[in-house]
């Protein structure tokens, strides 16, 4: 309720400072707009949900392609371990939003290489248990944290049972214009969403992937090729006992 | 009934000339090379930036993080981008920082400091537009 | 019963300012820890992506379940009309908000981001139990107060038994709260589990009761003031019994997790494989923090010293904290189950390879800052006996106890 009537104040301070500047701004006077092409100008709608569909039997065993891909796009290749820092703790308390993880079958002892990031859940536990709504689920169905009003309690973290979210641990130097970042918020995958708002159409993981076992798309529309491989093979929710409806499913584990 | 004339007339006066003297100090509140140096407002006017600048920014990093809206005219990487200025070897300067070759107080740094208010945009936000190693 | 006399704190200056400077001093160093840990980041404590909660949580949730537990002393007077706790009520509530202020200092002084508080209390998700437990804190501390002056302004007396069934059910309702963060985490096996939340409530009656009997003995003592062996005795026999339902409730929460078998290996890290989570289960919690005071309790002779009293209580708030490590560390330190038929055996995130806990080290500035919320706690309390009439003039045998005959 009061974020409704938030929104309506912020509306209005925008509307009457806009019109104000229509009514104001003498004629002959030019106002700089900066106009891009595919930026979304639409609030994004529940009609699309995105997801990424894993298809373990193509991931390479030592391939860590994705991660490489992940961590440049969104800037956690530009962190750098602070002074005094001992390596192995710095190593523990970096971000990552998406790692390897090799796994073997307790009966069987089939092995699998995956990689694992947030599962972007219909129904994420991170937004249930965060106490100021910073973590939310985007309406395309991006799991992602607000991370101006996050205030770094990292219950998320202890809720999410994928262990797929990281607290930035240290004062960040140097960030990307378009994945800013800093101490004492939380974090993760959130699928990109710089290019979900420019028109493109992957990700900086499925891009990297020279395999081909990552595919992006929106699970909504039976005609993307992530649709049409699901209905076609056999996949699964990691954690289904949990019924979250996961946006990210995995092939061949 | 006069007093009433005279005192709307006086704060109209003053109204308007609080106005010249806001277009008047335009000039030395962008910084010399930026974008914005070479343009004649901002996105609204100055007056109106100077007062409401967070406004406008803050509705826009909502509507941003929660339904995804970009083209924007009111973006702080819009800001960044107009605002910043280039060393002499063509190096970006930090919005919020100091140009090290002259002591000038880069664009968001020379007001904010005098006005005594820290934004918090920098604790996350890049201060120069940087590009992630696509 | 006669009339009881309250009347503040009469150490002498000195003493009581000695006491204070040592307690900020404690607070001080907390707070420089806090500020360390805040000016850093994180990077500087033993916390890390994989144990997200450390120490500072530790003390934290401690102190706001033995907050909670505090103000029972007073609940039973007003409550169950319990005459001869009726005059420990002042002392009580005023314990209460101390400890739970403590508490809180604790945990948001560990926010990765302390300054937006404001945030908290303005944007809520009425989803989350967090969001909860801010009102269910203000409120304890709004309603405590409000319950104190009904104890002390003659005026006001009429309204303190209603007062007091409100502030009953309140610190109930927020014990469960607390309990409920980790009892609503599916995600983890240790936590996921209803039991949690009355657990967390009978463990605030025994902790809060500790508090109140040292705090009690210790500012009788100083001040020269009678404590009679009777109350004493019915105060720490409420410790022993808190005690043992607290040793029933862990027997019973561990004897469901062995009957079903998906918690079988929860079970087996915290009782048997667990390293440090085991031994302070084992050491820490059972038997120095219940068996032992338990035992020291019920003695005949060692229960009816002072010494023996203050021992067992001093144990079970050990013993308690050493429960908090086992819960809150333990529990994230439980490999998670990502892949319930699967073993992992490699990861690029410190995932539980081969079953390996997951690592924490804890490091000083954490410990410090914990220990600075008590600190706080216990000056506020102090300040508050000294300032205000709190304390029972005497509490003596015949004070208490108007049958009592003297031998």
């Amino acid at each position: 309720m009061s974020n409704k009537v938030d929104q309506n104040r912020r509306e209005f301070v925008s509307v009457a400072t806009k019109t104000a500047a229509a009514t104001v701004v003498a004629p002959g006077v030019l106002l700089h707009a900066m106009a891009q092409a595919n930026l979304r100008s639409e609030p994004v709608t529940d009609k699309v949900r995105y997801g990424l569909l894993i298809d373990t039997t193509k991931c390479a065993d030592g391939c860590s392609d994705c991660v490489t891909g992940c961590e440049k796009e969104n800037g956690l290749d530009m962190l750098v371990e602070p002074e005094g820092a001992s390596a192995e703790d710095w190593d523990r308390q970096r971000p990552r939003w998406i790692r390897t993880v090799k796994v073997k079958d307790r009966l069987t002892g089939q092995l699998s290489t995956l990689p694992l990031m947030c599962q972007h859940c219909e129904n994420p536990p991170c937004a249930d248990v965060c106490p100021t709504g910073a973590s939310f689920r985007r309406a395309d169905g991006i799991a992602m944290v607000d991370r101006h009003i996050c205030i770094g309690c990292r219950y998320c973290m202890m809720a999410c049972p994928y262990k797929a979210r990281s607290f930035i641990h240290e004062e960040v130097e140097r960030k990307p214009t378009i994945a800013p970042r800093g101490k004492g918020c939380v974090e993760s995958c959130n699928l990109c969403v710089q290019r979900r708002d420019n028109g493109e159409s992957t990700t900086a993981c499925q891009d990297a992937c020279k395999h081909g076992a990552i595919v992006f798309g929106d699970l909504n529309d039976p005609g993307s090729e992530i649709s049409k491989a699901l209905r076609e093979q056999n996949t699964r929710q990691l954690r289904a006992d949990l019924k979250l409806n996961t946006g990210v499913r995995y092939r061949g584990i | 009934m006069v007093k009433t004339v005279t005192g709307i007339l006086l704060i109209v006066a003053t109204l308007f000339s609080m106005g010249v003297m806001a277009e008047g100090q335009r000039q030395n509140a962008v910084i010399e090379g930026s974008k914005a140096a070479s343009l004649d407002a901002c996105v609204a006017p100055t007056s109106l930036m100077r007062r409401k600048h967070f406004e406008l920014i803050k509705h826009q990093r909502d509507i941003t993080v929660h339904q995804g809206i970009r083209k924007t005219d009111d973006s702080l990487a819009g800001c960044i981008d107009c605002h910043v200025a280039k060393d002499s070897h063509g190096k970006y300067i930090p919005v919020n920082g100091v140009n090290p070759e002259t002591g000038e107080k880069q664009f968001c740094a020379g007001c904010h400091e005098y006005a005594g208010v820290e934004p918090p945009c920098f604790s996350c936000h890049a201060t120069v537009p940087t590009k992630s190693g696509k | 019963m006669k009339k009881i006399h309250y009347r503040e704190w009469g150490i002498e200056s000195p003493r009581y300012w000695g006491l204070l400077v040592v307690l900020a001093a404690i607070a001080g160093i907390g707070g420089l820890a806090a500020l360390y840990m805040e000016h850093n980041g994180h990077w500087v404590t033993g916390m890390n992506n994989q144990i997200v909660w450390g120490i500072p949580h530790v003390f934290a949730i401690f102190l706001i379940v033995a907050a909670s537990g505090a103000l029972n002393i007073a609940a039973f007077g007003s409550v169950f009309g319990k005459k001869i706790h009726k005059s420990l009520g002042r002392l009580s509530a005023v314990l209460a908000m101390a400890l739970l202020v403590g508490g809180l200092l604790v945990l948001v002084l560990d926010l990765g981001q302390p300054t937006r508080l404001i945030v908290a209390m303005t944007t809520y998700n009425f989803k989350s139990i967090f969001a909860w437990n801010i009102y269910l804190y203000a409120g304890f501390l709004a309603i405590v107060a409000v319950y104190l002056f009904t104890m002390m302004e003659r005026k006001a007396n009429k309204y303190y038994p209603a007062m007091g069934v409100f502030a009953f059910v309140w610190r109930l309702i927020l014990t469960t709260g607390t309990g409920s963060i980790f009892g609503f985490i599916v995600a983890r096996q240790g936590y996921d589990a209803a039991i949690m939340a009355p657990m967390f409530i009978i463990m605030s009656f025994a902790y809060g009761m500790a508090f109140y009997l040292l705090v009690l003995m210790f500012t009788f003592k100083q001040d020269g003031r009678p404590l009679g062996t009777k109350l004493l005795m019915r105060l720490k026999n409420l410790l022993g019994i808190f005690t043992a339902a607290v040793f029933y409730f862990v027997v019973v929460y561990h004897l469901t997790n062995l009957y079903g078998t998906e918690n079988h290996e929860y079970d087996a890290f915290i009782l048997r494989d667990g390293g440090i989570y085991t031994s302070l289960f084992w050491i820490g919690w059972v038997l120095l923090g219940l068996l032992v005071p338990m035992g020291i309790v019920f003695h005949p002779a060692l229960g009816k010293t002072h010494g023996g009293i203050i021992a067992a209580s001093l144990l079970v708030l050990l013993g308690g904290l050493a429960a908090m490590y086992v819960i809150v560390i333990g529990g994230q330190a439980f490999p998670m189950a990502i892949f319930p038929d699967k073993v992992i055996i490699a990861s690029g995130f410190y995932d539980d390879v081969n079953g390996q806990p997951l690592y924490y080290s804890p490091s000083v500035p954490e410990f410090l800052l914990g220990i600075g919320g008590i600190a706080v706690a216990l000056a506020a309390t102090f300040v508050g006996v000294r300032m205000l009439k709190l304390l029972p003039v005497s509490l003596d045998d015949e004070v208490v106890d108007p049958y009592h005959q003297k031998s």
